[in-house]
């Protein structure tokens, strides 16, 4: 049991407010973790801090240190923009580009120079929409607007690009939280194919869908991390009455 | 009695006011009486109340102020035409015009029959204001009483008062279309006149522009000769020396604005960029005239080269400075309105900063963006006072910007002022220009419409 990534005292505020406070947790190599937690409880920010995507909003602080493979991603030596070629995300609206869908997939690979020729970074175009079991829907219409498919189909667009980065880590902001349970069970069940060569950190309200698909869940209250177990624990016979009281639905 | 028009309409507004007040609270009373509830809120009754009373009556009160002055010298023409059948029109006019001064107090003269007239006039229009202003009030008082009268608690006068606002901002837009259709027609009906005395296509066609006819009758002058394509080519020249300006400084600041600019330095650069588009345009002539062409003028010296002292450079690159602002503005906005979900997306990726501006923002604002540059171009080529000031008059078929050009605004300009006969050719090539003008403005909306639309990558 290895660890990708390793936070310690994690503190987030934005201006004078906290947003989050003293988290420490270390995330396991290729299994889904889960956050979970009321809305305004600071998953979503930790989420962020992952790969760095709280420095393009202003005015916020981050202290504490977090470690990916031993490195400290907030050192002096760490781009960020290479932080996140490593750590892709996937967010709560699908947003694709306003591309075609080749060109969205493409997207990545054509900025990091990872395809030398064009049937190289077709191949890798290829191969992601396959990972993401889009291929068979769109392989006709790989040159249509990516924004004329389905919300669910989106999403897994978006996934698809975030794969053909190769990322080591895919972070997921509520990822099914607009779609329909038919696209959720999509998604869910690409995550748990995926997870087996990524590691993936996945923020979601549905207690459920962490319950389903996460092997690992960190419960959050207003900035705290009240409780970090397996996901079977926690759903279960979970230590802290806070929890016990969110997955019952006593408060949330 | 008088009654000016400023009494009666406050006293149309007071009537008003009154009605709304009194259909108010009379509806709750008729309510109350009836033991049943108003459909719409009381006030609902007392806006409609106030509508009905107030706007007819206004539009009355329009009418006969606009129309009523018309009507009596149309009746003091005609009186004058009778008693003197002798007279020509325009001395009718012009003893009409003496009449209505000395009614005035303008003038004074001796002559009997004046004098008369005059008092008879001021009379007339004694008469005028006093019955406007009985017919509005009464029409008002009877409105209001008859929609008051009329109003049931179980009529919907909220549904009423919508429509007929509703019809209210109908009536606006249906005020601007036709000011359009009139512009355009009195614009195409004096270019006609003026392709009756010259041939179409020379016009347009044309290469030669010399408008030299004889001003006075007395004169004698060449042929004129009324080629459109040196003037038309000048504003080309000239606009598209001012877009190489605009374009590239406006868009770039905007993306500088939109993208990297902190909250403080844009609250402090936007409004001053926007002082820019505030300056009078002849004080940009100023510039362009004292400043600009003496400076190019020197900088081509040095170079060797010959630059007139009014050259199209100088007019185009301060009119394309003028345009910044309304580059600038209107892409900040557009660009500040693609989502940041996009931004997010492509920063999420691990694209830098110019790659996320460049491969997604940039394409996602591109309709926007068409939108300013057009405004701007329209700008452009609409713009009159920096070419009068430095550009010159001299209508040159030639696209060096280094020599001294005119514009088809600029044109319109000179053939118009001065004194000038109405119905020669001279004058009339004026529309003539007029209508190219439009008709080329018109056909540039239509093509970067149509680009804007195939371009649109729809975001969300």
């Amino acid at each position: 049991m290895t660890s990708k990534f390793r936070t310690k005292k994690v503190e987030v505020s934005y201006g004078d407010k906290k947003a989050i406070r003293d988290i420490s947790l270390d995330i396991e190599k290729n299994i889904i973790t889960a956050l979970i937690g009321p809305s305004g409880c600071g998953k979503s920010t930790f989420l962020r801090c992952l790969n760095r995507m709280n420095d393009v909003i202003e005015n916020c602080s981050i202290k504490g240190s977090i470690h990916l493979d031993e490195q400290d991603i907030y050192g002096p030596d760490i781009d960020p923009v290479e932080l996140r070629a490593r750590v892709g995300m996937v967010f709560q609206k699908a947003n694709p580009f306003p591309k075609s869908i080749f060109d969205n997939i493409a997207y990545g690979p054509r900025i990091h120079g990872l395809a030398s020729n064009d049937s190289e970074l077709k191949d890798i175009v290829h191969n992601s929409l396959e990972k993401a079991g889009l291929m068979d829907e769109v392989k006709d219409r790989l040159n249509d607007q990516a924004t004329g498919l389905s919300g669910g189909q989106q999403q897994r667009i978006c996934i698809a690009r975030a794969i053909a980065v190769s990322p080591e880590v895919i972070l997921m902001d509520e990822p099914c939280s607009a779609l329909d349970p038919i696209a959720t069970a999509k998604i869910e069940e690409l995550m748990s194919e995926l997870c087996e060569s990524y590691t993936i950190i996945i923020v979601t309200h549905s207690m459920q869908q962490a319950a389903r698909v996460s092997k690992k869940t960190a419960f959050f209250h207003l900035g705290d991390l009240i409780e970090y177990n397996d996901t079977d624990k926690i759903f279960t016979q979970p230590e802290n009455q806070k929890t016990q009281d969110y997955i019952t639905g006593r408060f949330g | 009695m008088t009654l000016p028009l400023s009494f009666v309409f406050f006293v149309l507004l007071g009537l008003s006011v009154y009605f709304y007040y009194h259909a108010k609270s009379g509806i709750v009373r008729k309510a109350a009486l009836l033991s049943d509830r108003t459909k719409a809120l009381p006030s609902h009754y007392g806006q409609q109340s106030f509508l009905w009373a107030f706007i007819p009556s206004f539009l009355v009160l329009l009418v006969l102020t606009i129309g009523g002055p018309n009507y009596i010298d149309q009746i003091f023409y005609n009186k004058i035409q009778e008693l003197n059948p002798t007279f020509n029109e325009s001395f009718v006019s012009l003893i009409l015009a003496k009449v209505i001064n000395v009614s005035n107090g303008k003038i004074s003269t001796g002559e009997e029959n004046i004098i008369m007239l005059a008092k008879d006039y001021k009379i007339a229009f004694e008469q005028l204001h006093f019955y406007r202003g009985l017919v509005v009030i009464l029409c008002a008082a009877l409105l209001g009483m008859i929609i008051s009268y009329r109003q049931k608690p179980g009529s919907n006068a909220r549904e009423q008062v919508e429509k007929f606002i509703v019809n209210i901002f109908f009536a606006s837009a249906v005020i601007a279309i036709f000011t359009t259709v009139a512009i355009i027609l009195s614009l195409f009906f004096e270019a006609l006149r003026f392709f009756n005395l010259y041939n179409f296509f020379d016009f347009i066609f044309g290469l030669h522009w010399a408008p030299n006819v004889a001003i006075r009758t007395d004169q004698v002058a060449a042929e004129g000769s009324f080629g459109m394509i040196p003037v038309l080519l000048g504003t080309l020249l000239i606009s598209f020396i001012a877009m190489c300006v605009a374009i590239p400084i406006g868009l770039f600041s905007a993306i500088y604005l939109a993208e990297f600019a902190t909250p403080k330095i844009r609250d402090f650069v936007k409004p001053t960029l926007e002082i820019l588009a505030g300056i009078p345009t002849v004080v940009y002539g100023y510039f362009a005239a004292l400043t600009a062409a003496p400076f190019f003028r020197e900088i081509g010296f040095s170079l060797g080269l010959d630059v007139s002292s009014e050259s199209a450079i100088a007019a185009g690159a301060v009119m394309g400075i003028m345009i910044i602002p309304f580059i600038s503005s209107l892409s900040d906005d557009v660009i500040r309105a693609v989502p940041q979900s996009l931004r997010d997306g492509s920063m999420g990726l691990g694209a830098t900063k110019a790659e996320t501006i460049y491969l997604v923002i940039l394409p996602a604002a591109i309709p926007g963006l068409v939108g300013a540059v057009l405004l701007a171009v329209s700008r452009a080529i609409g713009e009159t006072m920096i070419v009068v000031m430095a550009a010159g008059l001299s209508a040159n078929l030639t696209v060096n910007p280094l020599e001294s050009v005119t514009t088809v605004t600029v044109q319109i300009v000179s053939l118009l002022t001065g004194d000038t006969e109405f119905d020669d050719i001279k004058t009339l090539s004026a529309f003539g220009l007029g209508l190219a003008l439009f008709f080329f403005t018109l056909l540039l909306n239509i093509f970067a419409l149509s680009i804007s639309r195939r371009l649109a990558e729809r975001y969300d």
